[in-house]
């Protein structure tokens, strides 16, 4: 008797804490399961190896959830899986080696080869992907195209700067102590600009007319259509903002990591793919937040597992999302048209 | 050398051919877009050679073995993936090849980068009993041909099984689930069943090849089971033609015979940039192929209506 009160007791309490974590908004959610589990983290490992795991996890959000941005967009804008993104990233890397080598100083030189990068983004819209369209090519097709472009940009990045490893040739070896945690000067020269570009991204994407109708566009395209905006150009400016901040994102986990090949691209394109499916397909401000929890989660795990299975929380996350929530943790389930 | 240079590049087309049966039946009569199948590959030849190193079995045991394994992998990989839309299919076959060739790279009963050796005794008794009695035809001092023979029988030999499945009742509701999955459901046909049937073969047939692989490298190791090589084998399926096991064939002989003969130009080029050159080579291929035939030389334009 006292045990079944007991039970529906309990079972009560439980379904009014679901149905109240229900009514609670998704990031709000999001924001309470990180607290909880780096709560969770500080007790098991102390708060000096807990913190430090989570400034590395920004430091890693920030590149992911930049570089994301631009695959949710062209896959949101164009329903095109850019299987190329990654080598995008490993071109805006190299493009800053270039121009250093040229001679210019490094900051310009990065800044150039994000401009260079966006510039070869809209050059394989013009080349590849507008003639493609209008020739209404299948799925296969655009995923091979794809492909087959990913292969030229790493192999011809491969074929000029060889398969050795490379620094972006900033030699600082300083570290900046804030208490007990140690941040390399170049790590938090990363974080500073990474967090800065994904505030001002936010603000561009939702302030600026071009932000807004981008992101319509993403949404949901025959309506935006309709609603007079210009195809073509929204199209332009996607590629020529996925080419940048792929550049951006390159050059900041090469700043980051400090040693990089020309492989790192396709390495960190399903940890891009899972920040995307994260955050939700075409919503860009998903993106950059899927970017983080993929950063987090992944520098979190180190505190776990050996440091080398780290990739491998990116490639788990990505399964269970698409398994169990392919709509994105903001999404909701789409009816299909 | 030329001769034996070429019995290589046969190898490779018989080897590659039989992996791409999978991705035909899978890409070019289900609609399915498997990009997991080098992971399929991997398990089986692991399987092998694990087995035949680490416990012991006959080489001719582990193959049946590495066959049930990657079948194994293609159903949880299918169970687990097959409801999801064509695109995020798609990618989650790339993560799970990639999953695949991270774990061998990491873990400690794949010997990391180090890798399998020494699991083909019994292969090589099978080709020096084979090399005397070629030699009676004047072949004999062809190391490779026993190889190049046993994989060219087995493409052959898959590559009719799988012609007269897709002539029975199964490869028509496959097709059907190509062409239109809903209406396919409509007629009753259990269309998860066989998306799942469809991609388990196609583990089978990259189990086959890997097993294939691994006599031929002679040594596993992570980098021959990159996830790059299942781009290839799209890349001579498009070339031979889409919906078509005899494009396979094609298609593989002449993609490995230009892609190898490449290795015969005389440059003044790094061997490491003759490597880039050639990967890039398959990428403005795939770019060219997709835009200008992608029905494939053998292919029927009809059998890939676009669909929404």
């Amino acid at each position: 008797m006292t045990d079944t009160t007991q039970t529906e007791r309990t079972e009560a309490r439980a379904s009014v804490l679901s149905s109240a974590l229900a009514a609670l908004p998704r990031p709000a959610l999001l924001l309470a399961v990180l607290i909880v589990l780096l709560c969770a983290l500080v007790i098991a490992f102390g708060p000096v190896r807990a913190l430090q795991a989570t400034v590395n996890g920004f430091v890693a959000g920030s590149y992911t959830g930049l570089g994301a941005i631009g695959l949710t967009l062209v896959l949101g804008v164009l329903k095109l899986v850019n299987f190329a993104h990654g080598d995008l990233l490993v071109t805006g890397a190299y493009f800053t080696i270039l121009f250093a080598w040229l001679g210019l100083p490094l900051p310009l030189a990065m800044l150039t080869a994000m401009l260079a990068t966006a510039a070869l983004a809209l050059a394989t819209e013009k080349i590849i992907w507008q003639p493609l369209r209008l020739a209404k090519a299948g799925s296969l097709q655009l995923f091979l195209s794809a492909i087959g472009l990913g292969l030229v940009l790493r192999f011809t990045v491969q074929f000029f700067a060889g398969s050795q490893v490379r620094t972006l040739g900033a030699n600082v070896v300083t570290s900046i102590a804030i208490g007990p945690l140690r941040l390399g000067t170049l790590q938090a020269l990363a974080l500073v600009v990474g967090i800065s570009a994904m505030v001002i991204v936010g603000l561009v994407l939702r302030f600026t007319s071009i932000g807004k109708e981008m992101r319509a566009f993403a949404d949901n395209r025959a309506l935006a259509e309709v609603s007079g905006i210009d195809t073509q150009h929204i199209i332009n400016v996607t590629w020529i903002a996925s080419g940048f901040l792929a550049a951006l994102s390159g050059i900041l986990y090469a700043t980051a990591i400090g040693s990089f090949n020309p492989n790192f691209g396709i390495t960190l394109l399903l940890s891009l793919f899972a920040a995307t499916v994260l955050g939700g397909i075409g919503n860009p401000y998903g993106a950059l937040v899927g970017g983080l929890v993929i950063g987090l989660s992944q520098e979190w795990s180190t505190l776990l597992f050996n440091a080398r299975w780290k990739p491998a929380v990116g490639f788990a996350l990505l399964i269970l999302m698409l398994m169990f929530m392919p709509q994105g943790i903001f999404g909701r389930a789409k009816r299909r048209s | 050398m030329s001769i034996d240079f070429w019995i290589n590049v046969g190898v490779l087309a018989g080897i590659y051919g039989i992996f791409t049966l999978g991705l035909q039946l899978n890409a070019g009569f289900t609609g399915l877009l498997n990009f997991g199948q080098a992971g399929f590959m991997a398990i089986g030849a692991y399987t092998v050679g694990i087995l035949v190193v680490d416990r012991g079995w006959s080489l001719w045991l582990a193959l049946p073995a590495g066959i049930v394994l990657a079948v194994l992998a293609g159903l949880f990989v299918g169970i687990a993936s097959l409801r999801l839309r064509s695109d995020h299919f798609a990618i989650a076959t790339i993560a799970f090849a990639e999953i695949v060739r991270y774990t061998l790279q990491n873990a400690a009963f794949s010997g990391g980068n180090q890798g399998v050796l020494g699991f083909d005794a019994e292969w090589r008794a099978v080709s020096d009993w084979m090399l005397p009695w070629l030699a009676t035809i004047g072949l004999g001092a062809y190391t490779q041909l026993p190889l190049f023979i046993v994989v060219w029988l087995a493409f052959v030999a898959l590559l009719l099984m799988m012609k007269g499945l897709q002539a029975t009742p199964w490869g028509r509701v496959l097709r059907g689930i190509r062409e239109d999955e809903d209406a396919t459901a409509a007629l009753g046909k259990d269309v998860f069943a066989y998306k799942l049937q469809s991609l388990a073969l196609a583990a089978a047939l990259a189990a086959v090849a890997g097993f294939f692989v691994a006599l031929n490298v002679t040594y596993l190791y992570p980098t021959v089971f990159d996830p790059t090589f299942t781009f290839f084998g799209y890349a001579l399926l498009v070339l031979g033609g889409f919906a078509s096991y005899g494009g396979v064939a094609l298609g593989s002989v002449l993609f490995w015979t230009l892609l190898e003969g490449t290795r015969l130009i005389e440059t003044s080029l790094s061997a490491g940039q003759q490597a880039s050159l050639r990967f890039i080579i398959v990428g403005v291929f795939l770019l060219l192929i997709s835009r200008l035939r992608p029905q494939g030389l053998l292919g029927n334009v009809n059998e890939m209506r676009v669909r929404p």
